[in-house]
C-alpha cells in the first residue's frame, strides 16, 4: 500500500526564515476536565508529558501536549502510533467524561526557523512574539492572516505551526510572502 | 526665481547629485532633498493645479500638511497619484507628473472655472445638479466626475507591483513623533525600564526645533538631538522607526503606524511599506503644531509660503523659494524666517506684523539686520499668476483701502501655530481653546480612555500646546515620566533638559487681512488651498443658515480634502464663528479621523493579494483535480470541481456527459469537503433530537438517518447523514458550507443553554478524504478493490461499516444523494489521493469517470432532493418543503418546533415545494418568479412563487425545476406563468417534484 503523504508533501523554502512543511504528526484532541483524573492519566501516559499550563506546550520530538483551551488539549504523538494509543487513552479514561479523536490528517505542520522566525510569524498573528513576550515553551492558539492556526515555540527558537490541512498551501504561501528577501523588521 | 544657495542645507549632500524628471523635464537635486525642495532649486515654483478653479498652485508646506504640491509618482506598475512633494524624498530615476490639468501645467483649459467662479459658489453643485432627477446619471454625474478628482487613478489593467505587510508589535510605551519632544519623552519613559517604541514620520530625528533654533542644556540642538538618539538607540527596551507615521489611535490602546519602507529606495528589497499594528499601554502624541496660513487675497499665488515652511527650505536643504521677499505676521515666530532668509543674502523687504504694536526681541533683532518693519500692516493682495509678482500693503484695521505696492517674487506668511491634535483626538481626546495662542489643545481632563476608565492617550510638547523650546521639553518630560509609571514603570526622577529660546511676545489672531477686507478681496482669499475654498464660500454658508462646522464641511468642502484641512480648519471655523456671531469653541471643530495622513490601500492590505487574497481550501485530490480539466467552483472558501472538461469540450457537454455516465456507468465525486461533526457524551443522543427535527437518539449503532436542522426560529439551516458511530459517538455530516457553521451552533446550544449536558464536539471535516462512488458499477469496483463486503445484505442501504477496501483502512457508508446504488469512502486524508488514483485505476473496465458539482445538482434534483442554499433561503421552514416526514412527532421539544407552529408558519398559503416542467422542454431561468392574476399596490404583476432550481436533465433530455409555489401541491397540472430576464415568458407545469426513478429501486440494489 502506498505511503500517507502529508498536505504539501516536505515543501520548504528560504528567505529571512526556513519554512518547511514537516511530514505527518500523529495529533489527538482531547476534550474534557483538565483536573479530571482519568484525563490527566490519559493524557500524560500517552505522552510521558506533565500536564500543561495556560498556554504551554511540553513537547518532546513527536510527542507532547499542548495547551488548547480550560478544556481542550492537543496530544501529540508519533503518527503511527495515534490507534494504538486512542486505545490506551480510552483505557485510562475509563468512565471519564471526555472525548478523544484522531485529527492526525486533519492538520498540517510547518516548522519556522532561523533568526528571524519571530518576525515572520509577527506578520501573521495577533500575538506579542518579542522575546520578553513569547519563550521556548509558550503556545498559542490564534491566527495566521486570515485561518485558524496554533503555535508553539521549541527550546532552539524555532516555532512549529499547526494548520487546517486544507489551507496548508495558503500557510506555506502566506509565510514564504512573510519570509521575503529584504522583509526583516529589525524590532526584536 | 527660487534657487539653491551656496550654503546651508543640513539635509542634503552636495556630493551626491541625483537626476530625476518632473513632467518629462530632467532635473537634478542632491541627495536628502525632498521633491518639493529639489524643484524649488530648479525654480519649479508651480508644482500643480487647484482642484476646481484650475489655479496655479506651489508648494505652501514643507511636510505632510502640504495641500497643493501633489503629484502622480511612478510609471506604469509603480504608478501612484496623490502623492505630496514635500514628504517625497528624492531619488535617483524619480519620475513625477503634475496633475489637475489639461493640456499641460503651464497651459491649462479648466483654468477659465477661475474667471467663473462668481458662478461656482460653495454649495453650486447641490444646487445646479439637483433637478432635473434624470440628469444626474446621465449627465451631470458623467460631467463631474470628468472635471473633478485629483490624480489619476492608476490604469485599471494594471497590477502594483509592490509588495506590503503587516506588523504585530506590543509595547509598553509608543511614542508617536520623534521631534525633540518624542526624543525626550521616549527617554522619561525609557529611564524607568518600560518597552517603548518611538515612530517618527519623516527620514529625520529632531523635528523642527533644529531650524528654528535656541539652545538645549546650553549646546545647539542640533548636538542634543545627535546625542539623545544615540542614547535611545543604545536603550535595549526602545525601539525606534524613521519613515513610519503614527496613523491612527483606536480603542484599547491600538495604534496603527504607517511605515515607509522603500518608496525613497524603490529597488530595495522587500516590501514597500508596513502596516504597524500596535497595542500600546501607553501613547504619548508628540505630534507638533503647524502652521496656520493668513487669509488675504492672492494668498495662493505660487511663491506665497507658511514662514517655517520658508525657513525649512533655506536651513534644510539650501533653498530659497525667493529672492525678495516680504512676510506676513501675527506673531513673533515668523520674524526668524526673515532672520533666516537675510542671513542666507535673500532681500527681506518688509515684514508686516499685523499688531499694532509689532513684535519683541525678534522684531528687534531684524531691525537690527536691516530689514523693514510696518507694525499694524496687512497684505491687501497678493498680485501674480503663476507667480508672485507683487504685494499691496495696506493696515490691518480696515477694508483694504490706501494700499502701498512693493515688488518682490516670494511671501512668507503666519498665522500663528496649531497643535497637531488628530491623533489625540482619533479615540475622543476632547479639546481646549486657549486664548492666548488662539488654537486648540488637548483637554488633559477628558483624555480617551481606556477600558479601565483611564486616560491612555497624552500629548506631549508642541502637540500639546507648549510652543516655546523649553516648555516643549518640561512638558514631554514630564508626558513621557507619566506615561511610563501608568504603564508600569519603576519610579524614576531623571532632570529634564533645559531648553531656552528667543522670549516673544504675544501673538494676536487674524482670521482675516485686513479685518474688514471687502468682498472683492474676500473672494480672492483661500481658506482650504486644496479644495478651493475662500472665506466668502464659507460667510455664504453661514448665510444660508449652515450654522453647524460639520454641515459647513460638507457643504462648502472646506477640510474634505487629502490633506483634510491640515492648513485650513482652525481659520476656516473662525471664519465660521465670526459669521455666526459665535465664539469659536462654541462652534467647535470637526471630527478628527484616522488616517493622520492617507496610507497605501496596499499597506491596509497587507499580504492579502494575488494568492493568498483569500484562503483557498484544498482537499487532497485537489491537484488531480486541477490537472483533470476541473472547471473550479468556490464552495465556501473550498474549491470544487464544477466539472472536468475534456480537450475541446464545453462546461455543458462535460456535465452532460457526466450526469448520463453516472446513471449509466460509474462516477466519483470528491465529497471530501462535506462536513463532519463527531458528536460524543452520555447526553450526545438527546442534545441531537435537540438539534435535529427528527430522531436521533433511537438510530441503531451501523445505521444511518438523513436530518434536517433548524434553527430556533424555525427556518432550516442545514441537512445531511448522521451515522451512529458507538453508543455515546454519533457523526454527523453537514453540508460544505456549513460544517464551521454548524459546529458553531452545536458549540453555541452547548455553551450557553445546555452547559451540563455531557456532550462534546469536535470537527473532524479534514481528517477524512471522502470519496462518493455512484452508479450501478459502483459495487462492482469496490468488488474488485476487494476487502470489506459491499453486498446488499452486509452493507445494506443507509448503514455504514468499518473496514478495509483495496487495502485502505476506510469506513463506507450506503448513502446516496443521487438516486443511484452509491458509497460514500471515507478514508485518512493522507490517503485520499491514493484512494481516488485506486478507484479510477479498477474503475476503468466499468467506465469509471470522475464527476462535478453541477452533475451532483442534476442527479440530486432529478431525484427532488432538496439543497440547503436552493430550495432554502433562510425563510423555508421544512414543511414548505413537503419534509414532514422528517419532523418527528413523538419529541417532546427541538429546535424549531415551537417557532414552525406559529400562525405565519402553519398558514396554508405559505409558498410550498413542486416540480416545474416547462411546456416546451425548455430550461427555466434560475431565480426567476412565478407571477398571477392581478396587481399589488405598486402596480407590479402578483407573484405566486419562483424557481428554487433548475437544470437541463441529460438523462430525460429536457429541462426540470423545482419552486416553492403558492398551494402548489394542490396544483398538480396546473400550467403557471414565469417570466424571465430574457424577454421572455415560460410556461410550466406543476408535478411532482421527483422527475426520475419515483420508486427509489435504483438505489437500493
Amino acid at each position: 500500500m502506498s505511503e500517507p503523504i502529508s498536505a504539501l508533501n516536505g515543501a520548504r523554502i528560504e528567505g529571512i526564515a526556513v519554512i518547511e512543511e514537516l511530514g505527518l504528526q500523529g495529533m489527538i484532541t482531547l476534550r474534557g476536565d483538565h483536573s479530571d483524573k482519568g484525563l490527566v492519566k490519559a493524557a500524560t501516559g500517552a505522552t510521558g508529558q506533565k500536564m500543561p499550563g495556560q498556554r504551554q506546550a511540553l513537547v518532546e520530538g513527536e510527542s507532547g501536549l499542548c495547551w488548547m483551551s480550560p478544556d481542550e488539549l492537543l496530544v501529540l504523538v508519533p503518527y503511527t502510533e495515534v490507534d494504538a494509543k486512542l486505545v490506551e487513552m480510552q483505557k485510562a479514561l475509563g468512565s471519564s467524561h471526555a472525548r478523544a479523536v484522531n485529527v492526525s490528517d486533519a492538520r498540517a505542520v510547518f516548522r519556522v526557523s532561523g533568526p528571524n522566525a519571530r518576525e515572520v510569524l509577527a506578520k501573521m498573528a495577533p500575538v506579542d512574539l518579542s522575546p520578553e513576550g513569547f519563550k521556548p515553551g509558550d503556545f498559542r492558539r490564534t491566527r495566521l492572516a486570515q485561518v485558524a492556526a496554533a503555535f508553539w515555540m521549541e527550546e532552539d527558537g524555532a516555532f512549529r505551526i499547526v494548520c487546517f490541512r486544507s489551507v496548508a498551501g495558503y500557510v506555506f504561501n502566506l509565510l514564504q510572502i512573510a519570509a521575503q528577501p529584504g522583509s526583516d523588521v529589525g524590532a526584536f | 526665481m527660487s534657487n539653491r544657495l551656496s550654503k546651508l542645507g543640513r539635509l542634503i549632500d552636495r556630493s551626491k547629485q541625483v537626476t530625476f524628471s518632473f513632467n518629462g523635464t530632467t532635473m537634478r537635486g542632491f541627495a536628502g532633498d525632498t521633491l518639493a525642495s529639489a524643484l524649488l532649486a530648479n525654480d519649479q515654483m508651480m508644482m500643480g493645479r487647484s482642484f476646481k478653479y484650475h489655479r496655479p498652485r506651489g508648494v505652501v508646506a514643507s511636510g505632510a500638511e502640504e495641500p497643493n504640491a501633489l503629484v502622480g509618482l511612478g510609471e506604469g506598475s509603480k504608478f501612484e497619484p496623490n502623492q505630496r512633494a514635500t514628504t517625497t524624498e528624492l531619488f535617483d530615476g524619480l519620475k513625477a507628473q503634475s496633475q489637475n490639468h489639461w493640456p499641460n501645467l503651464d497651459f491649462d483649459i479648466g483654468a477659465v472655472n477661475t474667471h467663473l467662479a462668481r458662478f461656482l459658489p460653495a454649495g453650486f453643485y447641490y444646487k445646479m445638479f439637483i433637478h432635473p432627477q434624470p440628469f444626474w446619471k446621465h449627465i451631470y454625474e458623467p460631467f463631474i466626475r470628468k472635471s473633478a478628482g485629483l490624480g489619476k487613478a492608476p490604469d485599471a489593467e494594471t497590477r502594483d507591483a509592490d509588495t506590503y505587510e503587516h506588523f504585530y508589535a506590543f509595547t509598553d510605551v509608543l511614542v508617536i513623533g520623534g521631534g525633540v519632544a518624542g526624543l525626550q519623552a521616549a527617554k522619561a519613559a525609557a529611564v524607568t525600564g518600560v518597552k517603548v517604541l518611538l515612530v517618527e514620520q519623516t527620514a529625520h530625528w529632531g523635528g523642527r526645533a533644529p531650524v528654528d533654533g535656541g539652545s538645549i542644556d546650553d549646546g545647539p540642538v542640533d548636538k542634543f538631538v545627535e546625542q539623545i538618539v544615540a542614547e535611545l538607540e543604545a536603550m535595549d527596551n526602545v525601539t525606534m522607526r524613521l519613515r513610519c507615521m503614527g496613523a491612527g489611535i483606536y480603542d484599547h490602546g491600538y495604534a496603527l503606524s504607517y511605515e515607509r519602507l522603500t518608496d525613497h529606495a524603490p529597488h530595495a528589497a522587500g516590501p514597500r511599506h508596513r502596516l504597524w499594528r500596535i497595542r500600546a499601554k501607553q501613547i504619548v502624541t508628540a505630534t507638533g503644531a503647524i502652521e496656520r496660513p493668513l487669509s488675504f487675497a492672492g494668498n495662493d499665488v505660487p511663491g506665497v509660503m507658511l514662514a517655517s515652511a520658508m525657513r525649512d527650505y533655506v536651513v534644510n536643504w539650501g533653498v530659497t523659494p525667493g529672492e525678495r521677499v516680504v512676510v506676513a505676521t501675527n506673531n513673533d515666530d515668523a520674524y526668524r524666517t526673515a532672520i533666516t532668509l537675510k542671513n542666507a543674502g535673500v532681500d527681506v523687504l518688509r515684514i508686516l506684523d499685523a499688531r499694532a504694536s509689532g513684535g519683541g526681541a525678534l522684531a528687534d533683532e531684524a531691525r537690527a539686520l536691516g530689514i523693514r518693519v510696518d507694525p499694524g500692516k496687512a497684505i491687501a493682495k497678493v498680485s501674480g499668476g503663476k507667480r508672485v509678482k507683487e504685494v499691496s500693503i495696506c493696515n490691518q484695521e480696515g477694508i483694504g483701502g490706501a494700499r502701498d505696492e512693493v515688488d518682490c517674487d516670494a511671501v512668507a506668511m503666519s498665522g500663528g501655530w496649531s497643535p497637531v491634535v488628530h491623533l489625540w483626538s482619533h479615540c475622543g481626546g476632547k479639546l481646549i481653546w486657549d486664548e492666548a495662542q488662539a488654537h486648540f489643545r488637548p483637554d488633559p481632563d477628558r483624555p480617551p480612555l481606556g477600558v479601565d476608565g483611564a486616560g491612555f492617550v497624552s500629548a506631549a510638547g508642541s502637540a500639546n500646546g507648549a510652543l516655546a523650546l523649553g516648555e516643549v521639553l518640561s512638558d514631554a518630560h514630564a508626558t513621557g515620566l507619566a506615561a511610563a509609571k501608568t504603564a508600569g514603570g519603576k519610579a524614576k526622577r531623571p532632570k529634564a533638559p533645559n531648553g531656552d529660546s528667543t522670549t516673544e511676545t504675544p501673538m494676536e489672531p487674524v482670521w482675516l487681512m485686513p479685518a474688514n477686507a471687502d468682498t472683492p478681496l474676500r473672494m480672492k482669499s483661500w481658506l482650504d488651498f486644496q479644495n478651493d475654498v475662500k472665506v466668502s464660500d464659507v460667510q455664504l454658508a453661514a448665510r444660508e443658515g449652515y450654522e453647524s462646522v460639520e454641515h459647513t464641511k460638507r457643504y462648502t468642502t472646506l477640510g474634505m480634502a487629502t490633506d483634510q484641512g491640515k492648513l485650513s480648519n482652525i481659520n476656516g471655523l473662525a471664519i465660521l464663528a465670526d459669521s455666526l456671531n459665535a465664539e469659536i469653541p462654541q462652534v467647535g471643530t470637526t471630527t478628527f479621523r484616522p488616517p493622520y495622513t492617507p496610507i497605501s490601500m496596499g499597506a491596509i492590505g497587507g499580504e492579502a493579494r494575488g494568492k493568498v487574497f483569500q484562503p483557498i481550501r484544498r482537499t487532497p485530490m485537489h491537484d488531480w483535480h486541477d490537472r483533470n480539466g476541473a472547471d473550479w467552483e468556490p464552495v465556501g472558501l473550498w474549491r470544487r470541481a464544477y466539472a472536468y472538461q475534456r480537450p475541446g469540450e464545453s462546461v455543458e457537454a462535460a456535465v452532460n456527459r457526466e450526469v448520463k455516465n453516472t446513471r449509466e456507468n460509474l462516477g466519483l465525486l470528491d465529497a471530501s469537503t462535506l462536513g463532519k461533526l463527531i458528536v460524543k457524551g452520555p447526553d450526545a443522543g438527546r442534545f441531537l433530537d435537540m438539534m435535529y427535527t427528527n430522531m436521533m437518539s433511537t438510530l441503531k449503532q451501523g445505521k444511518c438517518r438523513y436530518g434536517l436542522m433548524c434553527s430556533e426560529n424555525g427556518f432550516l439551516i442545514d441537512d445531511g447523514v448522521v451515522a451512529r458511530i458507538d453508543e455515546d459517538t454519533w457523526l454527523c455530516h453537514t453540508t460544505t458550507g456549513g460544517a464551521e457553521r454548524i459546529h458553531g451552533h452545536m458549540e453555541e446550544w452547548l455553551q450557553t443553554e445546555w452547559w451540563d449536558w455531557k456532550v462534546y464536539v469536535a470537527n473532524v471535516t479534514e481528517q477524512y478524504a471522502q470519496v462518493a462512488v455512484v452508479g450501478p458499477n459502483a459495487r462492482k469496483v469496490l468488488e474488485k478493490l476487494g476487502g470489506m463486503d459491499v453486498s446488499k445484505e452486509a452493507l445494506p442501504f443507509m448503514e455504514w461499516r468499518d473496514g478495509q477496501i483495496g487495502g485502505f483502512d476506510c469506513r463506507a457508508y450506503r448513502i446516496s444523494f443521487s438516486g443511484e446504488l452509491s458509497y460514500e469512502i471515507a478514508v485518512p486524508a493522507s490517503r485520499g489521493q491514493a484512494f481516488w488514483d485506486a478507484l479510477m485505476e479498477a474503475g476503468k473496465e466499468f467506465g469509471v469517470m470522475p464527476y462535478g458539482t453541477e452533475c451532483l445538482h442534476i442527479l440530486r434534483a432529478e431525484k427532488g432532493f432538496i439543497m440547503i442554499g436552493d430550495e432554502t433561503d433562510g425563510t423555508v421552514i421544512p414543511q414548505d418543503l413537503g419534509l414532514h416526514w422528517a419532523l418527528s412527532k413523538k419529541k417532546e421539544d427541538f429546535l424549531g418546533k415551537r417557532a414552525q407552529e406559529r400562525s405565519h408558519m402553519a398558514d396554508p398559503d405559505r409558498w410550498k415545494l413542486v416540480g416545474l416542467e416547462t411546456v416546451d422542454g425548455s430550461v427555466l431561468p434560475d431565480g426567476a418568479y412565478a407571477v398571477g392574476e392581478g396587481t399589488n399596490a405598486n402596480g407590479q404583476r402578483n407573484m405566486i412563487g419562483r424557481v428554487t432550481s433548475t437544470y437541463y436533465s441529460a438523462n430525460l433530455g429536457r429541462g426540470i425545476a423545482m419552486g416553492l409555489v403558492k398551494h402548489g401541491p394542490d396544483r398538480m397540472g396546473e400550467v403557471i406563468e414565469i417570466p424571465g430576464t430574457d424577454g421572455k415568458s415560460y410556461k410550466a407545469k406543476i408535478v411532482e417534484p421527483i422527475f426520475y426513478d419515483k420508486d427509489g429501486e435504483k438505489q437500493n440494489v
